[in-house]
């Protein structure tokens, strides 16, 4: 539990900040650190440096923008879960924050670094997934908008480029005749989601205009569950069609197991029960 | 490092002391080698006027200062609810003055505690006393206690109008009429001059308030640590149980690290306030002036004796320097422990004393290495000197003509002083012997016919050690293994111990000294102790008959055989008659920690626990004599020869008591030549540094030769009596009378202390111009 | 924190030692600094089984900041020998433990080489820099695979990796079975956990060459025990030894033993002449200190049609790891198959346990210590009969257990000193609401939903021991209790205990105990434990034995204290010391209470004399070695009602009630914090923690991120209750509280999930209980039908 070597920057700009990026092509971003620094200490990951962005003003905040929430990189769970302004647009996201972690991981994780960091198992991914949001990002090339569907590359990889910092996330505010749910399995040790299924409804007189399902947990990113989506697309909303779209919800993912808590085939069990539990909520929540 | 001595044999065996290697190689771990983590450090504003009043104290610059954390003055003390120092010795119808750690609007002698700084440094704590800005109205001053009786002196009190803290008076038999049978009677004044301890190391203190548990430990230099918490906890507000007395290596006492001071009560206090561990050290300037000083009595006495020389009456006047303030004991010098030995080794049938106890503006004083013991010692050979040379007596001869005869159990002094054993002409005698006496009379002769002035010195002397009712405790606790380790109440800070009492233990045991490890000076471990080798080591010795009774059992139970058949003999039990079946101390060690091997009745473990008081005194004695040259042209005093002969009883261990001896010896007689603490009419230290203060140095001194008669104690389990302070108390009458007599000649009858060249040339001088 | 009831014993007085924990000023070994420390590090061996071919440190030692690097040949060179077994069995196979492995490495985390260094991050770069090389071999980690013939050795010295064979047997087990009217016979595995305390181990050694005296700051339980093994191991003068345990941050077991870590450090500080800190990691901890259970059973039971069960027949292979940890081979044994009567009248047992290496860290006492082993055994094996006969749990537990009684022989080794069952059982059905709640079960299955009810009537063994019967069973020491009870001249008391306390609140019960027995107020008590330079020889604390042997040794010196002050205040009231009667803190003449002198009193004369004659010796201590006579019983039931989602094999507590007997009760704060401690304790085994290694005996359950432990967010809350049935083993009456919860916890989750499940036609499932399980226990079981 002792960490090798780092160096430590805290840039007070984001123009330095991506001057010490840029001198330092080997650095990791420091946003909370509730995941970077276990990897730290269990010497998982030896970065040369640690660039922390605590100190830059600006990164944090939540703020209305048109039919956008505009979520600043820095802005803590917990902020996120005690937010109005959250809470009144886009409720899933407060409600699903009150999942993760604990008090002190709410008080310390970010938003940005939880993305960023696209763990497999991490909650955030598969809800703005769900919620179809768009990631901001800096870089040397400049500014940039990532919509979130290109956005999970790999276990622990993003379409982030080296050198470019990700500065805020825009989740639509929730249309009328939409609901939405994240239903969370966690597990028993670490709190991450063994399976995470968000579901995002929108229905028009009983029929489903759209919905957005995301997994979380049962694969190496966060992806969405289409083939469930499109089960559902255009059918009237009724248990029937929810639990036979949810039967599908596993198709085309690659789901992957572990050996002491949960196999791979059990995963693909739960992923089927918990998208009919997100879709059935989801759509009692539609207001 | 183990040493060759077949276990068994161990007491009197010259073993070389454990303790020394790690002292001798810088591996000792003294207070100052303390370091705690976050610790921050302390120092004292000293008043630098010896009578003044504090008008104000400003201390908000000093605060300000970078690295201070806080600035005490006595009101801080009071508001925290601070007691005052405690005083121990309190005579009946005595005055005690009241003194808090720090002064109170008013010092009373310089050195005196005025305000405190703790920083995060000691530099910065010296740096920031600077800052410090007091405001003093001097006030008139008195130092010489006779002075300070007269009715336009200043008064160091105001409750005490007389500067007198108390007034004493002995007498035994009837002293007018032995005056008025006398066939002469001689007047004589004898200053015994003021000495400064000078341990090898100053005092120092880690106070260390744990607020979590609320635990003070108290790391200090002294040599009675739960004496010490009983007094600590007088002053702070603490439950015993709650504080922590650790004397660690302690570099030297001398009596002066027996008491509580105001310094450490300040560390303790500073800690408890700042929740952090305090340290403060003692530098040797401080040293000079803030630890007790010992002695400083003038006393007028005139002496009543036949033609025969048997004395028959004395009568003594003693002004004891208190000082500015009560010491713990200070009363108990000269009020208790000098008056009780005005007998010394004579028969002396009438005596009256009166002691009168001053207060001045001096370092407060209490016992020094002998402790009222050395300044009745001092005088007795005084006065019977002085009597030889009135009747043209051999020195050697009028002592003979007034020894108390030998005694081997009890004889109590017409003043109610008991002696347990003694035998002084023995010990004289053994000493003339040694030294050759009849042929150093007749080469004094031979001399003085070529202008050359030897003198010969006889001090003979009786003192009391083991002070009942003080006690001591004692742990022993046995290992599975066999091993040892002892726990004892005494403390050692160079008397050896860990040495002798381990001896002392392996001896009962039949193990050797390497088995066994000696703790003492730390009251988180150690049961209640104050005292040294005739109670510590009775303590020791009870406890260890506690521990081979207990094993017995153990051994009888293994040997199946009745407890009281069998025998313990050089570390082995076995059935009387059946010396080979039998079994180890150690076997029946771990037995006796695995009752799977015991019958049920029988408790586990073996240790066992003793507390010891001893019934009556214990009183070494002996004759020391010096043999000295005096130059009669600049005044010199060179020491030609020292013989010390002495009797502590049984020794358990010869090389640690001639240690003693030589120790004490060079003590002594550094009174008599060099030691003086001298004060100018202001109250200020004239010899406040060892520039000025002259210690003995070993290239001053002879090769001592020492010789011992063994009378064993009655009052000791082991026979043993102290040795501490037999040199310290035999030596500088031994020295002052050797010039004396080599200066008869002269006519000098009577010579004060120290022997400085320039008085010894003064009293020729006179002595040649009267 | 003032509190003075008015009898401290018996009453609820906050924990003393909390606000010092709580306000973080506790001091563990971590946070000991020393003039000078450097820092260890120990690189442990990534194979579960490998040849050590070669050990190159060359680049590890000129690695900027080490300071020395030492390996299994260093410390055999210099004399360090194996680390002692503390319990030997009949034809146990023994074999070295060296601190530092020297041919082999032989489970996944066994120490290879050490590094010292400036600081611990330096440290821990060079265990990078050492190169290692491995030989790597076949690995076991089944204990019963381990047996079979062609298994890999772990041990050349043990053949078919058996340590030992132990059987023991009571009654007439085959007449039992051949008069039976049904058999029911399981196979139940009692999975492997780890002890888990807060606070890892620690150990900061220091040396002092000049006197030679070499002192270890460490996190154990028993310090006394610990430099006894320290001595041995080192061969080292124990009188040059002390050994401290400050603030310790729980223990659970783990922190009983002399590790090979802790040795490495005292040698490095030997050699290097500097304080030697080491502080274990978590990941360290989960591979490096013992762990705990890890049994696979099978068992036969014998019953009547009526209920009674007749007998029971018991194999267990244990698994020991790959050394026999000081008193692994006494948990699988002793604790275990001696309890297997249980509560019950149960007159037929026999079993027959096989001690076995495997390439897993090595196995030893944790929370319970084989007692938790015998009881989920016996209470699946009362639920099955139960099962089998379509009775009631409770019903068939009525049938069987014994009638109260006062010291009950078993008829295969202990004599159970006091208990009455039925009355526990009984107010634990009660305080649930049982018939109500099977009720409502009926109701919630005709909607789909199951709810399971789980009944674990238990009894425990601890007070260890009487040393002679526990030397005669092969403890190489004694398991008495010392204290000294130091009355200061103030009349405030320092009690030295040789207990040690890591959470059980001795500073507080402790005192409580004392503070009554002399009738002073609680805060005139201070108690001293964990270090050898101020205490007894002791033994600490495990096994639930620090109130009744270390309590009663106190007491007992106590009582020797009131001796000899009652000899004093004879003498300061000139009284015949036949006529002092000491109560509430005063003594006074038989029938003249008016004139009386205070515990206080009489403390300050012991020490300044002023009436005691000379012949009385001075000052007011005692000491006493306290050897029980005989073991102590705790007992109790305990009910788990949950609610299983047979969907997703969630399982979900809804209600907790525990009824215990713990004799009689010093503090019951403290009491029913180690209920709910030990409670959650047994929970986590049952349903979330478990070790697991994969077939190369690699741990896949290396951090707490994989490993689960309890969280108060999954747990109900806990109902206790008490009864009190006093002991007749010591003079205060009590028993042991700290593990019962953990015994009676694990089966009882167990029984009702097993209970809800029972439309499904599942009869029994291994621990943890984890959703997938569950999920494939009811998949299964459907697919049968």
């Amino acid at each position: 539990m002792f960490p090798a070597t780092f160096e430590y920057y805290a840039p007070t700009t984001l123009e330095e900040a991506l001057e010490v990026l840029r001198q330092n092509p080997e650095a990791k971003i420091l946003a909370g650190g509730h995941s970077l620094i276990p990897a730290l200490k269990l010497r998982l990951t030896t970065p040369p440096a640690l660039v922390d962005l605590r100190r830059i003003p600006g990164l944090a905040g939540i703020r209305l923008e048109g039919d956008h929430l505009v979520i600043g990189a820095m802005t803590t769970y917990y902020d996120i879960q005690t937010s109005d302004l959250v809470r009144q647009h886009v409720p899933v996201l407060a409600e699903a924050t009150d999942l993760v972690g604990d008090l002190q991981v709410r008080n310390w994780g970010t938003v940005g670094g939880s993305l960023a960091h696209s763990d497999p198992a991490g909650d955030y991914p598969a809800i703005m997934l769900a919620l179809g949001a768009e990631v901001r990002a800096r870089g040397p090339q400049g500014e940039r908008t990532i919509p979130i569907d290109q956005f999970f590359v790999g276990m622990f990889t993003t379409a982030l480029q080296p050198g470019e910092v990700l500065t805020e996330v825009r989740v639509p505010v929730m249309p009328p005749g939409t609901g939405a749910a994240y239903v969370k399995f966690p597990h028993p040790a670490s709190r991450y989601a063994v399976v995470g299924i968000c579901a995002v409804v929108t229905r028009e007189d009983n029929i489903c205009r759209q919905a957005r399902v995301a997994v979380t947990g049962a694969t190496l990113q966060a992806t969405r569950a289409t083939a469930a989506e499109q089960a559902l697309q255009g059918q009237p909303l009724n248990p029937d069609t929810i639990r036979a779209a949810a039967e599908r919800a596993p198709e085309g993912l690659t789901i992957v197991g572990d050996r002491v808590f949960a196999s791979e085939e059990y995963r693909t069990h739960l992923v089927r029960v918990l998208t009919r539990r997100a879709l059935t909520a989801a759509v009692e929540k539609i207001r | 490092m183990a040493q060759a001595v077949a276990p068994g044999k161990l007491m009197g065996a010259p073993l070389k002391r454990k303790e020394d290697p790690r002292f001798i190689t810088g591996r000792g771990t003294y207070v100052d080698n303390i370091k705690l983590p976050g610790m921050v450090y302390l120092a004292i504003l000293r008043s630098p006027y010896a009578h003044a009043r504090i008008k104000r104290i400003d201390t908000n610059r000093a605060r300000s200062w970078p690295g201070v954390l806080a600035v005490y003055t006595a009101e801080d003390l009071k508001r925290a609810g601070v007691k005052p120092m405690p005083v121990a010795a309190r005579l009946p119808g005595s005055k005690v003055p009241e003194r808090y750690p720090l002064a109170v609007d008013r010092v009373r002698f310089v050195g005196e505690g005025v305000a405190a700084v703790v920083a995060v440094d000691r530099y910065v704590a010296r740096d920031a006393l600077d800052l410090i800005e007091v405001e003093y109205e001097p006030l008139p001053a008195v130092v010489d206690p006779e002075e300070a009786l007269k009715p336009e002196a200043p008064r160091l009190f105001d409750d005490i109008p007389d500067n007198i803290s108390f007034r004493r008076q002995v007498s035994a038999g009837d002293v007018e009429r032995a005056f008025a049978e006398a066939d002469g009677v001689v007047r004589e004044r004898l200053i015994n001059h003021r000495l400064v301890p000078n341990a090898m190391e100053p005092r120092a203190a880690v106070a260390w308030y744990q607020p979590g548990t609320g635990d003070l430990t108290l790391y200090s230099t002294n040599q009675n640590p739960h004496i010490i918490r009983s007094w600590l906890i007088s002053v702070i507000d603490l439950p015993e149980h709650k504080v922590r007395v650790i004397a660690p290596d302690v570099g030297g006492g001398f009596g002066s690290k027996i008491f509580l001071y105001p310094d450490e009560v300040v560390a303790a206090f500073a800690s408890m306030q700042l929740g952090r561990p305090v340290k403060w050290v003692e530098d040797r300037s401080e040293n000079f002036r803030a630890t007790i000083h010992g002695r400083d009595h003038i006393t007028d006495f005139e002496v009543a004796y036949k033609r025969d020389g048997t004395l028959l009456g004395l009568k003594v006047r003693t002004y004891s320097n208190l000082g500015a303030y009560l010491s713990q004991y200070g009363q108990a010098i000269a009020g208790v422990l000098y008056t009780a030995m005005l007998h010394g080794v004579y028969r002396l049938p009438n005596v009256s004393a009166e002691v009168i106890g001053v207060l001045t503006n001096t370092t407060p004083t209490d016992a020094y290495r002998g402790a009222g013991r050395p300044e009745a010692a001092y005088l007795l050979e005084r006065v019977v000197d002085r009597v030889a040379r009135e009747l043209n007596f051999d020195p050697a001869e009028i002592r003979r003509r007034n020894f108390i005869p030998p005694f081997d159990s009890f004889y109590k002094t017409p003043l109610g002083t008991v002696y347990d054993s003694g035998n002084y002409p023995a010990t004289l005698e053994r000493a003339l012997e040694l030294v050759g006496y009849r042929q150093l009379r007749e080469e004094q002769r031979r001399l003085r016919e070529q202008g050359r002035y030897i003198g010969i010195g006889l001090s003979t002397y009786v003192e009391i050690t083991g002070l009942p009712p003080t006690m001591d405790g004692t742990h022993i606790r046995v290992h599975p293994t066999g091993k040892v380790e002892v726990f004892t109440g005494t403390h050692a800070h160079g008397q050896g111990h860990e040495t002798t009492f381990a001896q002392l233990v392996a001896d009962q045991f039949g193990i050797s000294p390497d088995d066994v490890e000696v703790h003492h000076g730390d009251t988180g471990s150690i049961p209640y102790g104050s005292r040294s080798a005739p109670v510590g080591g009775s303590a020791t010795y009870q406890a260890a008959l506690k521990v081979v009774e207990k094993a017995r059992k153990v051994a009888a139970h293994l040997l199946e055989a009745a407890e009281a058949d069998v025998e313990f003999q050089g570390g082995r039990f076995f059935v009387r008659g059946a010396p080979e079946k039998g079994v180890t101390f150690q076997q029946v060690a771990a037995a006796a920690y695995n009752p799977g091997r015991l019958p049920p009745d029988l408790e586990p473990g073996l240790e066992a626990t003793a507390f010891y008081s001893l019934p009556s005194n214990a009183c070494p004695f002996g004759a020391h004599v010096a043999v000295v040259e005096v130059d009669p042209e600049t005044g010199q005093v060179k020491l030609l020869r020292y013989v010390a002969v002495d009797d502590c009883g049984r020794v358990m261990n010869p090389l640690v008591v001639e240690g003693q001896v030589h120790g004490g010896v060079a003590q002594g007689i550094g009174q008599a030549l060099w030691e003086y603490a001298a004060y100018d009419e202001q109250g200020n230290l004239l010899t406040g540094s060892m520039l000025d203060y002259a210690l003995p140095v070993a290239s001053y001194l002879p090769s001592f030769e020492t010789a011992r008669t063994e009378t064993p104690s009655p009052v000791t389990p082991l026979g043993v009596k102290g040795v501490g302070e037999a040199g310290t108390i035999g030596a500088t009458q031994a020295v002052v009378n050797a010039v004396v007599d080599a200066l008869e000649p002269f006519g000098v009858k009577y010579l004060n202390m120290p022997l400085t060249p320039e008085r010894v040339w003064r009293a020729i001088r006179t002595a040649r111009l009267g | 924190m003032v509190q003075a009831p008015e009898r401290p014993l018996g009453a609820a007085v906050k924990r003393r030692e909390d606000p010092r924990f709580i306000t973080g000023q506790g001091t563990y070994v971590d946070n000991l600094k020393f003039v000078g420390a450097v820092y260890l590090a120990i690189l442990r061996s990534p194979y579960a089984h490998a040849r050590i071919k070669k050990i190159d440190a060359s680049r590890a030692r000129a690695h900027p900041g080490v300071l020395a690097v030492f390996t299994g040949e260093d410390l055999r060179r210099d004399g360090i020998g194996s680390i002692p077994v503390g319990w030997l069995l009949p034809d146990i196979r023994l074999v070295p433990h060296y601190p530092l492995a020297v041919d082999k490495a032989r489970y996944v985390g066994d120490g290879v080489a050490a590094v010292v260094a400036a600081d611990r991050y330096t440290a821990y770069d060079a265990l990078s820099l050492i190169d290692v090389e491995y030989e790597p071999l076949p690995a076991v980690v089944d204990q019963e695979a381990a047996t079979k013939p062609g298994a890999p050795l772990v041990h050349d010295e043990a053949p078919n990796n058996i340590c030992f064979k132990f059987v023991l047997s009571g009654g007439n087990v085959d007449q039992a079975f051949a008069e039976a009217d049904g058999v029911v016979r399981q196979k139940v595995i009692n999975h492997r956990v780890s002890g888990s305390s807060v606070e890892p181990r620690a150990a900061l050694a220091v040396f002092h060459p000049a006197t030679g005296e070499l002192t270890l700051y460490n996190t154990n339980q028993n310090p006394h025990l610990i430099r006894l093994l320290l001595a041995l191991t080192m061969n080292y003068p124990e009188h040059k030894i002390r050994v401290i345990a400050p603030d310790v941050g729980g223990g659970f077991g783990t922190k009983i033993y002399l590790y090979p870590d802790e040795v490495v450090a005292c040698y490095a500080a030997m050699k290097l002449g500097r304080p030697v800190k080491w502080v274990e990691t978590r990941s360290e901890y989960l591979r490096a200190t013992i762990h705990g259970r890890d049994h696979i059973t099978y068992f036969e039971a014998a019953y009547k049609k009526d209920g009674t069960i007749t007998g029971l027949k018991v194999t267990t292979y244990a698994n020991l790891g790959a050394y026999i940890s000081p008193f692994g081979p006494l948990i699988p044994t002793f604790l275990y198959v001696p309890m297997l009567h249980g509560p019950y009248k149960l007159p037929n047992v026999s079993a027959e346990v096989y001690g076995v290496f495997t390439n897993t860290t090595p196995a030893d006492a944790t929370r319970g210590a084989g007692r938790p082993e015998a009881t989920y055994l016996l209470e699946r094996m009362v639920d099955l009969v139960a099962r089998e006969l379509n009775m009631d749990p409770a019903e068939v537990r009525r049938r069987n257990v014994l009638e109260p009684f006062e010291n009950y022989q078993t008829p295969m080794a202990f004599v159970y000193d006091s208990g009455n069952y039925p009355a526990t059982l009984e107010r634990a059905l009660e305080l649930v609401g049982y018939r109500q709640l099977r009720e409502e079960q009926r109701r919630l299955r005709e909607q789909g939903r199951y709810i399971g009810i789980g009944l674990s009537t238990y009894v425990e063994v601890t007070g260890a021991a009487p040393s002679q019967i526990a030397v005669s069973l092969g403890a190489q020491a004694g398991l008495f209790e010392s204290a000294i009870v130091r009355v200061h001249p103030t009349g405030k008391v320092t009690l030295f205990t040789g207990s040690h306390t890591h959470g059980q609140g001795h500073e507080t019960t402790f005192a409580q105990a004392i503070a009554d027995q002399f009738g002073i107020p609680l805060d005139d008590v201070e108690v001293v434990h964990g270090d050898t330079a101020a205490i007894p020889f002791g033994l600490g604390t495990y096994g639930s034995r620090s109130t009744p042997v270390g309590l009663t040794a106190a007491y007992v010196a106590g009582q020797r204290v009131l001796e000899k002050a009652k000899r004093i205040a004879a003498h300061l009231l000139e009284a015949a010391e036949a006529d002092i009667v000491f109560e509430g803190g005063r003594f006074f003449v038989r029938g003249a209470p008016e004139r009386a002198v205070t515990f206080q009193e009489v403390a300050l004369e012991a020490y300044v004399p002023r009436k005691i004659p000379a012949d009385l010796e001075l000052g007011l201590e005692a000491s006493a070695f306290f050897n029980p006579t005989n073991f102590v019983f705790p007992f109790g039931t305990h009910v788990a009602v949950v609610e299983v989602d047979p969907e997703t094999g969630q399982v979900k507590l809804l209600r907790y009630v525990a009824v215990d007997d713990v004799g009689r009760v010093i503090n019951p704060m403290v009491v029913d914090g180690q209920v709910h401690g030990g409670v959650v304790h047994g929970l986590g085994q049952a349903l979330w923690e478990q070790v697991v290694y994969d077939e190369h005996g690699n741990l896949l359950t290396g951090t707490w991120l994989d490993y689960a432990m309890p969280k108060a967010a999954d747990l109900p809350f806990i109902e206790t209750d008490r009864l009190v049935t006093p002991s007749p083993a010591n003079p205060l009456g009590v028993k042991g509280a700290g593990e019962t919860g953990t015994i009676a916890a694990t089966p009882a989750v167990v029984n009702a999930v097993i209970d809800a499940l029972a439309p499904f036609g599942v009869r029994h499932i291994d621990m943890p209980l984890t959703p997938e399980r569950v999920w494939r226990a009811i998949r299964a079981a459907q697919t049968q039908r």
